[in-house]
């Protein structure tokens, strides 16, 4: 995590600087094709380059960690016995998570034993978004919780939101992709991905709200 | 400009994906609108928090545990046997 000294948030800026690239395309590229031709080692590198991101993307879909792991073995799965299949149109990696993506509904789905889940499940209206709570937030609200709080905090508030909402957040917040991404990725036209980003972002804030606003932090401890 | 135009861009505003006008006058309406000003700062930090924290890491022993096994189930199709399969199934079927 960051030290306080090193987030400034006095005046607005753009968040243009966090949403950076996280690989070279062209390496990126060579290492698909290896693999295409049958090079294990080739995949092994996408693997390890990717686990991670895979891992945290399904366990903020599925909210259950043994289906976030299931998920990483079948995406990776998946994608390499469809390699060939990859057109590269687009980056490997959105496409794997487009995999990843229907690997963890498919969890819900079961676990649910409920066929109907989908990314548009649970959307609300958009008066649910409007934000009520405008108390401004104390200084580093990370400080005031040690980080199992705070990991605590920032699960079940996630947790919280539809699940149409939390992958777009997820897809374009945590893990970085461009709005374009992330909308190839989800099968969601861009003004879709927008909308859907705009009120989860809002939804979320107005529920850290509940633990992080001046007046109210110590209450929302206690 | 409203509040609920200023909330309608804030998405694209925090994004840097909006054109020098508009961003001039969203940023004229902070000036004066304490209210969307705090939405904006918050809304910044909620991204921000949840970037840094990352509460869903992958531990080392279970990584390298999930490594191993797609790679040995990847070992059990490796091109050449998919192929195969493949011609199988394409027999079969005529």
């Amino acid at each position: 995590m960051n030290s306080p000294e090193t987030v400034k948030y006095v005046n607005p800026v753009t968040l243009e600087t966090i949403q950076s690239s996280k690989v070279e395309p062209g390496d990126e590229l060579a290492l698909v094709r290896a693999a295409k031709s049958g090079d294990i080692s080739a995949f092994e590198q996408l693997v390890k380059r990717y686990d991670r991101n895979i891992f945290r993307l399904a366990q903020h879909i599925t909210q259950n960690r043994e289906d976030a792991e299931d998920v990483v073995q079948e995406a990776f799965l998946k994608a390499y016995t469809h390699l060939n299949g990859f057109q590269e149109q687009s980056k490997f990696y959105t496409w794997l998570v487009r995999i990843a993506v229907n690997e963890s509904l498919m969890k819900l789905r079961r676990r649910r034993a409920d066929k109907t889940v989908s990314l548009d499940q649970e959307i609300e209206g958009e008066e649910n978004s409007m934000p009520r709570e405008v108390n401004d937030w104390r200084p580093n609200p990370e400080q005031v919780y040690n980080q199992a709080e705070m990991n605590q905090i920032l699960t079940k508030t996630i947790g919280g939101l539809p699940g149409g909402f939390r992958t777009v957040f997820v897809l374009r917040d945590v893990e970085g992709l461009s709005t374009e991404e992330t909308a190839e990725a989800l099968q969601l036209s861009v003004p879709a991905v927008k909308s859907r980003l705009l009120r989860a972002r809002l939804q979320l804030r107005e529920r850290l709200s509940k633990y992080f606003q001046k007046t109210k932090v110590s209450e929302a401890k206690a | 400009m409203t509040c609920k135009d200023f909330l309608k861009e804030l998405t694209d505003y925090l994004d840097g994906a909006i054109d020098t006008r508009t961003r001039s006058e969203l940023e004229e309406h902070l000036l004066w609108c304490p209210n969307c000003h705090v939405i904006c700062d918050t809304t910044k930090q909620t991204i921000q928090i949840y970037r840094d924290a990352q509460p869903y890491e992958l531990p080392e022993s279970l990584r390298t545990r999930l490594q191993k096994a797609i790679l040995s189930k990847c070992k059990c199709v490796t091109p050449a046997k998919l192929k195969a399969k493949r011609k199988r199934a394409r027999a079969k079927s005529k």
